[in-house]
């Protein structure tokens, strides 16, 4: 395969991811607006912050408010993270590999893009965003449905999972990041609405809400939420999970190839510190940090993958 | 219905009525219900759109994407007519091949005084870097689109050799698709033959033409000037149907004297390069110096045989419009026979003569660049305003070398379906012709773009013409 081509699936993936990613965010800041009357700012602020665009936003707006950050996080051409400029490149991407994709899924991607760009057209109205954010998480599941039942199992389905699972380890640190201060079990106080919200909008924004009601029978506990979201391999938004299905697909390649790289040692690196840990581990070394530094050590694996196989030059 | 009754209609221009070729598909349209057709139409556009069969134009914004409009209407021929045809362009395709070697090694020709040989040294389209040099199998024109025009019954014209790298086989590919999918009752009534086999016979005859010192099964790419092209589409869609890598200029380097492609895996060699890239951006040592589209160096590779660059360099100097009026003398030289197809009356305008009756009749006859295409800069004298025409004719006088006319020719038409029913459109068709060593394919049938104005003579996309599914009927 091409190292272009390698690269462009990658990112094709990574961008898709995105998309779904940050309508997440979205939803889970609407309905956190929705139900709390005080204060949407800060969490409209934690929203942007969470999507790393917040410089961008800035200089753009002054103020944090539900109608902007839609705007912004949505619509946004100059926003280069927004769902209608990430769902231009995926599919700018899907061209580019258009030979490395069945017709299923290159259908898929362009008309996620057609039906999206049709959506977002205008500004969004408050009454119109459940329905819009519902047909983006369609759309992708649409993609994901062709990708996982027409493709073949090879080095090209490899790399688009490599771009799902890096990006995906990304968003869920970064809501982590973002968050860390709620999830502290000092700033705990147990059954304390105000953590009750923030720990619903984060289990909202990886979707895993009621998926951890039905785990942990109901109880909401900030070192059980975090466990959840960074040691649960059961969650396919977890850190633990992202990091094992990079291993693993990155072992897929080695096999195929014969060759094994530096970006597998970093890889391996990355899940050995979520392998057979306590959480309580991670908060004695200081969560802020471990994530801080998770964020970091998933970047230098990107870059890396991206330099052993060619993507570039 | 509309009639015309100043063109041949394919469909409608018989003493009895319907043309044989069209009789049973005239029976199957009299009993479609138009509601049911119109929205048949508009599927395929739903259709056009989702598979992402679009074109970019030039000069408007980037990444703009538009349709070629498609008519559900199929041009067809009969296989008598169709037998006729490719034969004579099997005639004129190995001629143009013969003539390329001949002009870039002896220049028989020349000496013969059969093309002037000031046409072919002061020629932009003649390589120097051709000069003494052969490609495997002797092939230059491995892809060629001969574009034909009908006037009546049987008669049929050559209007351009298209030798370069012509466009549009996607097209006739996907409007077969599009055909059998909306229609597929049409197609078990009337026997059709399939060209489907295109990709297929393109690879076969691509591999035909690898590099002597090749081994096992050649290793094909495409090479695209990026998403960007308004032919990118097509570029993916020859690359995927064939298997092949589609690689653009920076994937490619040259490694111990070969091309190769950066793959995931390190440089990898290519044999047979299909390139949509014209000459003068494949090679920036070679050529143009600032083409950020080709590959350094590849001409050498070329010229030490080891790629196959399809087309070869230099063979636009075979469908140079000045060329083109040489082409009855240029197939007869090579093949010792008369041409089968007829050329269209063609004046010169660097001939003094020439120019002065172009001057004086300027109001009925089409004016082209010599190097212009895609309908790009030229003159269609009866559809031109008083303005138009005298601005062309100071165009003329200033530089008449870069000209050639040709009467207006009445076009055959073939009905499209709008609103009220059937209406009709002048057409052209370019059939697409594969060469190499192992012989000529053609496939039967070819792109019929039609001009979808009413009494509009221009039929390319870029001008806003459509396209329509060509059969060819079995018998």
């Amino acid at each position: 395969m091409l190292g272009k081509t390698a690269g462009g699936l990658f990112w094709m993936f990574r961008f898709l991811e995105r998309a779904e990613n940050t309508a997440r965010l979205v939803e889970a800041g609407f309905r956190i607006a929705l139900t709390r009357s005080t204060d949407s700012e800060t969490e409209w602020k934690s929203v942007v912050t969470t999507a790393a665009v917040k410089a961008g936003y800035q200089e753009k707006y002054d103020t944090f408010n539900g109608p902007n950050v839609v705007d912004y996080l949505l619509r946004e051409k100059d926003n280069p993270s927004s769902v209608i400029s990430v769902v231009e490149n995926a599919r700018t991407n899907a061209r580019m590999v258009r030979t490395a994709l069945t017709t299923e899924v290159w259908e898929a991607v362009n008309e996620n893009w057609m039906t999206i760009k049709v959506l977002l057209k205008r500004p969004v109205r408050e009454t119109e965003l459940p329905a819009i954010l519902g047909t983006i998480r369609q759309q992708s599941a649409l993609v994901r449905g062709a990708l996982h039942g027409t493709m073949l199992r090879n080095d090209i389905y490899d790399f688009a999972r490599l771009g799902t699972f890096l990006e995906r380890a990304d968003n869920t640190a970064r809501i982590i990041d973002v968050k860390y201060y709620t999830l502290l079990p000092s700033a705990s106080f147990v059954g304390s609405s105000l953590d009750n919200v923030q720990w619903e909008t984060i289990l909202r924004s990886v979707s895993a809400h009621r998926a951890f009601r039905w785990l942990d029978e109901g109880d909401m506990a900030s070192a059980a939420i975090a466990d959840f979201l960074i040691l649960d391999r059961r969650l396919p938004r977890s850190l633990a999970f992202c990091s094992a299905e990079l291993v693993s697909n990155l072992n897929f390649l080695a096999e195929d190839y014969g060759e094994r790289h530096k970006c597998h040692d970093l890889a391996e690196n990355l899940r050995a510190r979520l392998n057979n840990r306590d959480i309580n581990s991670i908060f004695e070394l200081g969560l802020h940090r471990f994530i801080g530094d998770f964020i970091r050590d998933n970047n230098v694996l990107g870059k890396q993958i991206e330099t052993d196989y060619r993507f570039n030059n | 219905m509309q009639e015309d009754l100043q063109h041949f209609d394919e469909m409608l221009s018989s003493e009895n009525g319907v043309r044989s070729p069209y009789f049973e598909y005239e029976k199957w349209f009299a009993a479609q219900d138009p509601v049911r057709l119109s929205k048949k139409s508009r599927e395929a556009e739903a259709f056009f759109r989702r598979t992402g069969i679009t074109f970019n134009v030039y000069g408007q914004a980037a990444a703009q994407e538009r349709l070629i409009p498609f008519d559900l209407v199929p041009r067809i021929l009969s296989n008598r007519e169709w037998t006729k045809l490719s034969r004579g362009i099997e005639q004129r395709v190995r001629a143009i091949n013969a003539f390329l070697h001949d002009i870039y090694n002896r220049q028989e020709i020349l000496r013969a005084g059969r093309v002037p040989v000031q046409l072919i040294a002061q020629n932009e389209a003649y390589l120097p870097q051709m000069i003494g040099m052969a490609p495997p199998g002797n092939v230059y024109t491995h892809i060629v689109g001969t574009d034909i025009v009908c006037t009546g019954e049987g008669e049929f014209f050559v209007l351009e050799d298209n030798a370069r790298t012509p466009s549009g086989v996607s097209y006739m590919l996907e409007n077969r698709e599009t055909m059998l999918q909306m229609f597929p009752e049409l197609f078990s009534k009337i026997k059709v033959q399939p060209v489907s086999d295109y990709p297929k016979n393109l690879r076969r005859s691509l591999s035909a033409c690898a590099p002597k010192n090749c081994q096992g099964r050649p290793t094909v790419a495409v090479l695209t000037p990026g998403i960007h092209n308004s032919a990118y589409f097509e570029h993916s869609f020859l690359a995927d149907q064939m298997g092949a890598e589609l690689v653009e200029g920076h994937d490619l380097r040259v490694v111990d004297g070969h091309i190769a492609m950066r793959t995931t895996r390190g440089y990898r060699t290519i044999d047979v390069l299909y390139r949509r890239v014209d000459d003068d951006y494949l090679d920036p040592l070679n050529f143009n110096p600032d083409s950020m589209l080709g590959v350094p160096g590849i001409m050498d590779v070329y010229r030490a045989g080891n790629i196959t660059i399809a087309n070869a360099p230099g063979t636009g100097i075979a469908d140079d419009k000045a060329i083109y009026s040489y082409m009855p003398d240029i197939v007869e030289f090579y093949t010792g026979e008369k041409a089968i197809l007829k050329n269209v009356e063609t004046y010169r305008c660097s001939e003094p003569d020439a120019l002065g009756y172009v001057l004086d009749n300027l109001a009925e006859l089409v004016v082209k660049e010599v190097h212009g295409s895609g309908g790009y800069g030229m003159l269609v004298g009866p559809a031109a305003s008083k303005k138009e025409l005298s601005t062309f004719a100071a165009k003329l006088r200033s530089s008449p070398d870069n000209y050639i006319a040709q009467p207006t020719l009445s076009l055959s038409t073939v009905p499209i379906f709008v609103k009220k029913g059937l209406a009709p459109r002048h057409v052209d068709l370019r059939p697409f012709v594969l060469v190499s060593p192992q012989g000529i394919n053609i496939t039967p049938g070819g792109l019929t773009r039609v001009a979808l104005k009413a009494g509009s003579l221009v039929v390319n996309s870029s001008q806003g013409g459509g396209t329509k599914d060509t059969w060819v009927l079995e018998d």
